[in-house]
């Protein structure tokens, strides 16, 4: 009952915005409500199920828009002419190193082992970057006002979606094979760590990303706007909704995105639920409450947590995947740790830990929030500076600083139901 | 000749920066561990808390600049500094009284207090950005440098310039007062002994009749001091942006546990092993090379292992090793 009455405010919210500001607006924001509950699942599988404190989310998201790129862009034929086959090659030499470094540790032991290691990695490290370093560069040279990477597949979009949840869980599965058998603390900072570094990976690594140049124009699932604003039979379906062709389009766009989001996260709160009442579920809640006594009853603890570690990272891969999709184009610069490790946290401690349909909800109404907080402070700071005298550098400051409200709200939204509703709007049942 | 540029040339670029870095980093880590050994979570607005304390002894210079105070040769934030530590420990009391000792009346898992901490993180980055903007500010003042490459190299005649920056020179300078006052309170007065006690074994330390929200409150206002110190000093050395101290929050993590959370000692050395490894591997050694090798030898490339972007994964990297080989850290620390 609870569960209906939120998800219906939540849903009055949306249709408030509809009214109030512009449906088109209203829409914006739900498209990216649906893929923040995507995420929002995604850190459930690990925080909610399994106690799993993963905040490199932001990595994982990144993971899949990565994926949108090297799916569904046009390969650059030049590129790969001049030097795709060597930097496969120099990847294939830096992947060698790395096994041959850890076959190395395991079979030596005392000071022989340190040696032999640091030889390894010095020997297959410069063997890397001989070959690696000419075959970047002759990429990068290739038109890289366009182009200047290896571009992508060539294939339908859609596809890049279950890649970028393969490409994630891949991340995961390097990650929780190295930390997770340590404590709590530390695969939190553990994952910290990656997340940036994928980040980084993606600004400077221009031949894979084309870094902090962009990638734009990733081919779209649905129609452009102005082909629909061109048909003419478009053109005259919609012309009894009372809106121009331009608005029409936009809003025809919006909803096919819309639809495709909906299937997806359908798809997986269903699969979530299954999951989450399976035998497999309540072995992962019974590892959550007490480690010791799942340890004791035979289960292996460190695989199951693996396991939940990287099906959470590949939903969020995935997630990260349709965000791409969405915009349309990869702009590494724009990740931040606030906007996509610690606002998912929120959505989810709102919502309710443990929770799917918790999560979801936590999804929608804080992407609202963190979106309607700006255009809301804007009136508070109008009301309170209205006295000022204009012109007043206190009131130009106060207006100018509405932007970093949303920050402070949520952080007073987590305290205040940390405190007040540990468990969440939708707690675990 | 050459033997003397090339070290002149790793001083100036590897050494001295490194170790004003390390400084820097240890003072943060030192503020992260106490957290973690008094209070027993790890802290995740350690960063913002840095930021906060910068960002109001940068108002203060300001205001100090606008009134004519100066310290001479010395940066007025020097002057500002107390003011800051001030601010920063009135907030950070405040937020302990209204957020987080209901968690330790309740006797909350360390992990949800890691969780409330990220909501304060919020809080604080939000208050710092509504304060004083995103933007990148400078605060530096006085003389620049101790030591200038030009006078070095005329005082010298070699080939090298050798910069010593004021920063740099006061970032060495007070931290290590900074360290040897802590390490004097935690030794020798009778409060440091009382946190100490608290930090090993919190059920005797209370049976001995240890007040613990006295313990909490000193932590509370050296953890601030010290965030204050270090969040000033990067500051001075670098500049202000908000964003990048949220950043920070990874090396000076990664230097408390390194060095072992919850030992001092250990956030100290963990501080400069991270410092030094980031500045080594993101360096181009090609200069230092070209001095040692005969020139037949000379390198071609810059010889940098990384470029500096990726210097989060070296402090990363670092960390893993570290986790793996020893997982309390290179000095002892302890395990929860």
């Amino acid at each position: 009952m609870r569960t209906y009455i939120l998800f219906g405010l939540v849903a009055l919210l949306f249709i408030g915005t509809g009214f109030v500001q512009s449906w088109n607006t209203s829409l914006t924001i739900l498209n990216m409500g649906l893929i923040s509950a995507i995420m929002a699942l995604g850190v459930n599988i690990q925080w909610g199920y399994a106690g799993l404190f993963n905040i490199g989310v932001m990595g994982f998201v990144a993971l899949g828009g990565l994926a949108t790129v090297l799916v569904s862009m046009p390969p650059t034929g030049e590129a790969w002419s001049a030097g795709g086959v060597r930097i496969i090659a120099a990847l294939a030499m830096g992947a060698a190193t790395v096994i041959a470094a850890v076959m190395t540790y395991a079979r030596t032991s005392g000071r022989r082992r340190a040696i032999a290691v640091l030889a390894v990695i010095t020997i297959g490290f410069v063997l890397y970057r001989t070959l690696f370093d000419p075959a970047r560069d002759a990429i990068e040279a290739v038109d890289p006002a366009s182009t200047g990477y290896l571009g992508g597949l060539g294939l339908p979009v859609l596809l890049a979606w279950p890649v970028g949840g393969l490409l994630a869980a891949g991340a995961a599965w390097i990650v929780g094979k190295t930390a997770l058998g340590l404590r709590s603390d530390y695969l939190a900072i553990a994952t910290l760590g990656i997340a940036e570094i994928i980040i980084a990976v993606l600004k400077n690594e221009d031949w894979l990303s084309r870094g902090v140049k962009n990638v734009n124009g990733i081919p779209r699932p649905v129609p452009y706007e102005i082909d629909l604003q061109n048909s003419a039979s478009f053109v005259e379906r919609t012309a009894g909704w009372g809106a121009s062709p331009e608005t029409a389009s936009a809003i025809t766009v919006k909803l096919s995105y819309l639809g495709l989001f909906a299937v997806v996260l359908i798809a997986l709160i269903w699969l979530s639920q299954r999951a989450l009442n399976s035998p497999w579920g309540r072995m992962m809640r019974a590892i959550r409450d007490n480690e010791v006594a799942a340890e004791a009853m035979g289960k292996d603890v460190t695989a199951r947590h693996l396991q939940v570690f990287i099906i959470g990272s590949a939903v969020c891969g995935i997630a990260g995947a349709m965000m791409t999709t969405l915009d349309g184009l990869l702009t590494p610069g724009t990740y931040q740790p606030l906007r996509f490790t610690f606002l998912i946290w929120v959505m989810v401690i709102v919502g309710g830990s443990g929770n799917n349909l918790g999560a979801v909800l936590g999804g929608f109404l804080i992407w609202w929030l963190w979106i309607q907080v700006e255009p809301l402070g804007a009136g508070l700071m109008g009301i309170i500076t209205y006295p000022m005298a204009d012109g007043s550098f206190l009131k130009g400051h106060l207006m100018e600083s509405v932007q970093h409200m949303r920050l402070l709200t949520m952080g007073v939204i987590l305290l205040l139901v940390l405190r007040f509703s540990p468990r969440g709007l939708l707690p675990e049942k | 000749m050459d033997i003397l540029n090339a070290l002149v040339a790793l001083l100036n670029f590897v050494v001295i920066p490194a170790t004003a870095y390390g400084a820097q980093l240890a003072l943060g880590a030192l503020g992260v561990t106490l957290i973690y050994g008094i209070l027993r979570f790890s802290n995740f607005a350690h960063g913002d808390t840095m930021a906060f304390g910068a960002m109001v002894t940068i108002l203060v210079t300001w205001a100090m600049q606008g009134a004519g105070i100066s310290l001479g040769p010395l940066p007025t934030a020097l002057l500002a500094l107390p003011f800051g530590i001030a601010a920063t420990a009135l907030l950070v009391l405040g937020t302990d009284k209204i957020v987080y000792q209901f968690y330790r009346r309740q006797k909350a898992k360390p992990v949800i207090l890691v969780i409330v901490s990220m909501g304060v993180m919020f809080v604080m980055n939000g208050l710092v950005r509504f304060v004083i903007g995103p933007g990148d500010q400078r605060f530096a003042d006085g003389e620049r440098f101790i030591i200038s490459a030009r006078n070095f190299k005329e005082m010298t005649g070699l080939n090298e310039g050798l910069a010593f920056k004021t920063t740099q020179g006061i970032t060495i300078v007070t931290a290590v007062i900074t360290v040897a006052a802590l390490f004097w309170f935690l030794n020798r007065t009778r409060t440091g002994k009382s946190m100490r006690a608290f930090s090993d074994n919190e059920d005797l330390a209370l049976l001995s009749g240890i007040n613990p929200e006295r313990v909490v409150m000193v932590t509370w206002l050296i953890v601030a001091a010290l965030a204050t110190i270090a969040g000033v000093l990067y500051g001075l050395d670098k500049s202000f942006k908000p964003f990048v101290y949220l950043q920070l929050l990874l090396p000076v993590f990664a230097s408390a546990v390194v060095g072992g959370l919850g030992n001092p000692l250990g956030a100290i050395g963990g501080g400069f092993v991270i410092a030094f490894s980031e500045v080594t591997v993101t360096y181009a050694f090609k200069k230092v090379l070209g001095y040692l090798l005969p020139d037949s030898l000379a390198p071609d490339g810059l010889v940098q292992l990384l470029t500096t972007d990726y210097k989060f994964a070296v402090s990363f990297a670092i960390l893993v090793i570290v986790l793996l080989i020893k997982p309390t850290g290179l000095f002892k620390g302890k395990s929860i």
